[in-house]
Order: structure tokens, then C-alpha cells, then sequence
């Protein structure tokens, strides 16, 4: 059960990164203004902003599925052009392909990059068992839970043992009991795996819970408003974690910022 | 590659409809499972015993028996046209698809090539084919091709349309999905929109092949030697009431066991998003 998997997480530079939308009207959108950060291998970092903050375009960026308008990142010291091998990403829908089954959804990786199916299918399973899912590859999606499929969904970008760890809301669809547990999972997951993650969330409890920093984005332009270094030992515990004074500073200090960016307005 | 992954599908599909057929026998009533059937034979039946009480002729409305003995006696003969027929259909429906498939990904593939000939496609669709029968068998003659012709054209929209609408509504999020995995375009056809637009493209032949079976038939009323249609015009001509609906059903038998066919085609090679529900 508590194979430790390694992997190296991967360094990611981000420098004087710009992202400008066109829209019909031929108005220019800036998502994204002159943004530059660095996460250090192995790090968790979480960015939380408003909705339209363009904190999915960063992502989206990160993954190399859209180009940057200026500037660029370098994964590992790679500049991207394209999707990084090493990358692997959480979208907010599990995404699973309803004709395919648990095993054969998290191994698609592995079969588009033609690597050795035999080696990975162990590798799946112990992954599934992980995550609760073992005995589960010969099911498929449609017989699962939204939660189960979220599982198999983070299994899928796990397998080909990511460097950085892409995640897009990753538990935005999920019911509120099925996100506590998630985020605990997530917790347990990622100290075994320790690679670099940048998870994109609304959350900000999630986001102080899991992380080693977190990137508050203000709204339109986005730029990062606050670089927030969460120093809180692991194991963190989520049912203890509304007792806990340094835990509700740092919910504090973001809250703080959002209200200022008139993002959330007390009454 | 690509046949691989369909093949794994089917696989799928096999075992898993062995295992819900199962459950769902234990779960449904006799009565609910072959209530369909249950009320074809009342109507059968009504029809049979009211067509003596109301003193009709065998002439006017033959009884289901009677269309039923003249199918067996004269099988040989309705099997001859039936070869005929389909032929016809098989032809028309094939070449449909061969177009009908490539046509599609074209469309899809190209933003140019939609906006010049989708618009066309669809303004042709409102021509009715069936009137195109006759300027058919004046330029290609009494033979196959009419019908074969006939038959194609019938067919082919609905085999556009659906492959076209299929692979449009795929969730552009699975597409990045796999393009995030290092996907090539070959591979996210192959792994992804194909798989996805099975279920539309399959819905698309069922509704073609059905087409296709009127449009050989339309062909061979207008002009023609052989071939169910044809035998129908015979029987009528001679007031030959009871072959006319042994016709009928022959006809509709027809394109019941082509539609049958193309679901057991589907059945093994795509998979139903909602079988497990």
C-alpha cells in the first residue's frame, strides 16, 4: 500500500509571461501581464483568484496548450513550445473515456507515448489501490462515483510519474463531503510522490490546507497579488485544521486581499 | 492501431451486455419485456379474424394468413426480386457511406471546405430525391444503376450529417486532455473523436440503410425489370392483392434485417455511453 514512488519534481521559470486574448469585437483581453515566478522542484503550489482572474489560462500555459503572447516558461530548464513530456494534468472534469475501462483510462498516457503497456499495468494498479480503487481497472466509468472518477482521473496523470503536476480545480465538481476527503487523499498522495504541483483553485481553505506557497491573482489584468510561503508541518490534519491559529491567519491574509480587490465584500 | 482500440471496444461492449441483459431479465416482467410483441399479434390477430366477419374480398385486404402462405409458396420468386433489391441497396448504401464518411471528415477538418459546401449540402437536402427517379432512369436506363443511384443519394445525407455532427460535439476539454498527454492529430482521431462519434455516425446508418431501401424500391417503380418494386407493379397490375402485400412485407423485412445487421456491426465495434444505466 505505502509503496513510496519518487519522482523528481521539476523546476519551472516563468519569466515576463503576457498573455492578450482577441476577442470578436477585435478588443484585446489581457489574462495574464508580465508575470514572473519560479517554483523550486518539489514544491505545492497553490493559486486561488476570482473566476476570469486567468489562473486557467496560466495553466493552460503551463501545459503548452496555448502560447504565450510574450515571454516563457521553462520546465526544467526547457522552454516550452508544445506539451512537456513530463507534465501531467487534473482538469476539473475527470475527463475519463466512457468506452474505455479504470485500467485502460489510466494507462491512455502511456499508450500515446508508445512506452512498454506491459511495465505500466502494475504500475496502474498500484496506483488505483492507492487511491481506495483497487479491484476497479475492469469497471468502467459510468460505474463509478464522481469522486472514484476524479481518483482514476489523478491516477491517469500520475502514471507517467510527473515532474509537474497540473491541476484545474480539480474537485470544483465534487460535493462538499467528497472534496474533504479528496483533499485529504490529495495530502497523503502527494507526500509520496513529492513533484512540483500547481493546483488552480477557488479555495482558499484547499489551497492553505495543501500547499507550500500560495499565488493569490487579482482580477483582470492578472498579476499575482500576494506570494504567500504557508509554513505549516505535514502531515496537516483537515479535521483539526479549523482549530488551528496559524491555519486561519494565512486564510486571513488572502481573505484580506480579496476583500480589498472588492472579490468578496462584507456586509 | 486504430483497430486495435476499436477491437478492445467491442470487447467491451460484449461482455458488458452480457452481464446487463442479465440483470435486467431478474428485474422485468414477462409482460414488459415482450409487450411490443405481445400487441403485433393482437393486431395481426384482429386483422385476421375481422377482414371475413366484414365481408371483404381476398381481392381488397387479404388476412395475414393468406399473405403469409403466398410469402412460402411463392419464395422462390420473391427471393429472386429480393436479390435484386438488395443489391441495389447494399450498392447504394456502401457507396454512401464511402463517400458519405470522407465527405465528413472533410468538412470537420476544414473550416473553408464547411463554409463552402455545407450550406450546399444542406439546401440539396431539401430537393426530394424520389423526384429525381425519373431524370435518373432517363439519363442511366432500365438497369442497376438508377436504383444504385437512387439509393446513394438517399443515404448519403444522413451519413454526413451525423459523422459531421458526431465529431463536432466531442468536449474540446478531452481534446486538450490528450493533446496534454503528447497526442498527435493521427492519435487523437484514432484514440478519441472516432471512438467518441461512433454511437452518431452507427445512428446515421440505421437511418441511411432504412433510406436506401426506399430509395432502390422508388427506382424500380419508375422503371425496371426485376426487383421487389418491380414485382409489387406486377401484382397490381394483375389485381394480385395478396402478392402486393407479400411484396409489402418482403420489402419492410428487408430493411428490418439490414438495420439489424448495422446494429450487430455497431454492437461490436462502438460502445453505448448509457448501456450501464
Amino acid at each position: 500500500m505505502n509503496v513510496p514512488i519518487r519522482s523528481t519534481g521539476a523546476a519551472v521559470e516563468i519569466s515576463r509571461l503576457s498573455k492578450v486574448y482577441e476577442t470578436r469585437e477585435n478588443d484585446e483581453v489581457v489574462a495574464i501581464e508580465k508575470v514572473d515566478l519560479r517554483f523550486e522542484p518539489g514544491t505545492f503550489v497553490a493559486v486561488v483568484g476570482p473566476s476570469g482572474c486567468g489562473k486557467s489560462t496560466m495553466l493552460s500555459l503551463l501545459a503548452g496548450l496555448t502560447s504565450a503572447s510574450t515571454g516563457d516558461i521553462a520546465i526544467d530548464g526547457d522552454v516550452i513550445r508544445k506539451p512537456h513530456p513530463k507534465i501531467g494534468v487534473v482538469f476539473q472534469s475527470d475527463l475519463l473515456l466512457y468506452w474505455r475501462t479504470v485500467l485502460d483510462n489510466v494507462l491512455l498516457p502511456i499508450e500515446i507515448k508508445k512506452l512498454d503497456l506491459a511495465r505500466f499495468r502494475l504500475r496502474a494498479e498500484e496506483l488505483l489501490a492507492q487511491v481506495g480503487l483497487e479491484g476497479f481497472g475492469n469497471k468502467y466509468p459510468s460505474e463509478l462515483s464522481g469522486g472514484m472518477r476524479q481518483r482514476v482521473a489523478i491516477c491517469r496523470a500520475l502514471i507517467q510519474e510527473p515532474g509537474l503536476l497540473l491541476m484545474d480545480e480539480p474537485f470544483g465538481a465534487l460535493d462538499a463531503l467528497t472534496r474533504e476527503q479528496m483533499i485529504m487523499d490529495m495530502q497523503a498522495m502527494w507526500l509520496r510522490v513529492q513533484n512540483t504541483v500547481v493546483f488552480i483553485t477557488h479555495g482558499i481553505d484547499e489551497a492553505v490546507f495543501l500547499a507550500d506557497r500560495v499565488l493569490v491573482m487579482s482580477p483582470r489584468p492578472g498579476r499575482i497579488d500576494l506570494d504567500l510561503k504557508i509554513d505549516m508541518p505535514r502531515p496537516r490534519q483537515w479535521s483539526a485544521i479549523h482549530e488551528n491559529k496559524e491555519f486561519h491567519g494565512y486564510v486571513r491574509q488572502i481573505r484580506d486581499i480579496f476583500e480589498a480587490r472588492g472579490v468578496l465584500v462584507a456586509h | 492501431m486504430a483497430s486495435t482500440d476499436i477491437a478492445n471496444v467491442g470487447e467491451a461492449q460484449r461482455t458488458r451486455g452480457q452481464s446487463m441483459s442479465g440483470k435486467k431479465r431478474t428485474r422485468r416482467g414477462w409482460l414488459d419485456r415482450y409487450s411490443a410483441l405481445l400487441v403485433g399479434v393482437v393486431l395481426v390477430g384482429a386483422w385476421q379474424i375481422l377482414v371475413p366477419l366484414s365481408g371483404l374480398s381476398e381481392f381488397v385486404l387479404p388476412t395475414p394468413l393468406a399473405i403469409g402462405k403466398r410469402i412460402v409458396s411463392d419464395a422462390s420468386l420473391l427471393m429472386a426480386h429480393t436479390y435484386v433489391t438488395l443489391l441495389e441497396v447494399v450498392f447504394g448504401f456502401a457507396i454512401g457511406v464511402l463517400m458519405g464518411v470522407p465527405l465528413a471528415l472533410f468538412i470537420f477538418y476544414s473550416k473553408a471546405f464547411e463554409r463552402a459546401i455545407y450550406p450546399i449540402l444542406v439546401g440539396l437536402q431539401t430537393v426530394p430525391k424520389i423526384s429525381l427517379a425519373p431524370i435518373l432512369v432517363l439519363y442511366l436506363g432500365y438497369g442497376w444503376a438508377p436504383k444504385i443511384v437512387l439509393a446513394f443519394l438517399i443515404s448519403f445525407f444522413p451519413i454526413v450529417i451525423s459523422t459531421v455532427v458526431g465529431l463536432q460535439s466531442l468536449d474540446k476539454n478531452l481534446v486538450n486532455l490528450v493533446r496534454s498527454m503528447g497526442a498527435n492529430e493521427w492519435q487523437t482521431f484514432f484514440k478519441l473523436r472516432l471512438p467518441a462519434a461512433l454511437p452518431n455516425i452507427f445512428g446515421g446508418f440505421k437511418v441511411a440503410v432504412s433510406l436506401a431501401v426506399i430509395g432502390a424500391v422508388i427506382g424500380e417503380y419508375v422503371a425496371a425489370e426485376r426487383g421487389l418494386g418491380y414485382l409489387q407493379l406486377q401484382a397490381n397490375s394483375q389485381f394480385d392483392t395478396t402478392l402486393n402485400f407479400a411484396t409489402v412485407v418482403t420489402i419492410s423485412a428487408l430493411g428490418v434485417i439490414l438495420y439489424f445487421i448495422i446494429d450487430v456491426i455497431e454492437a461490436r465495434v462502438s460502445y453505448k455511453r448509457d448501456a450501464g444505466k
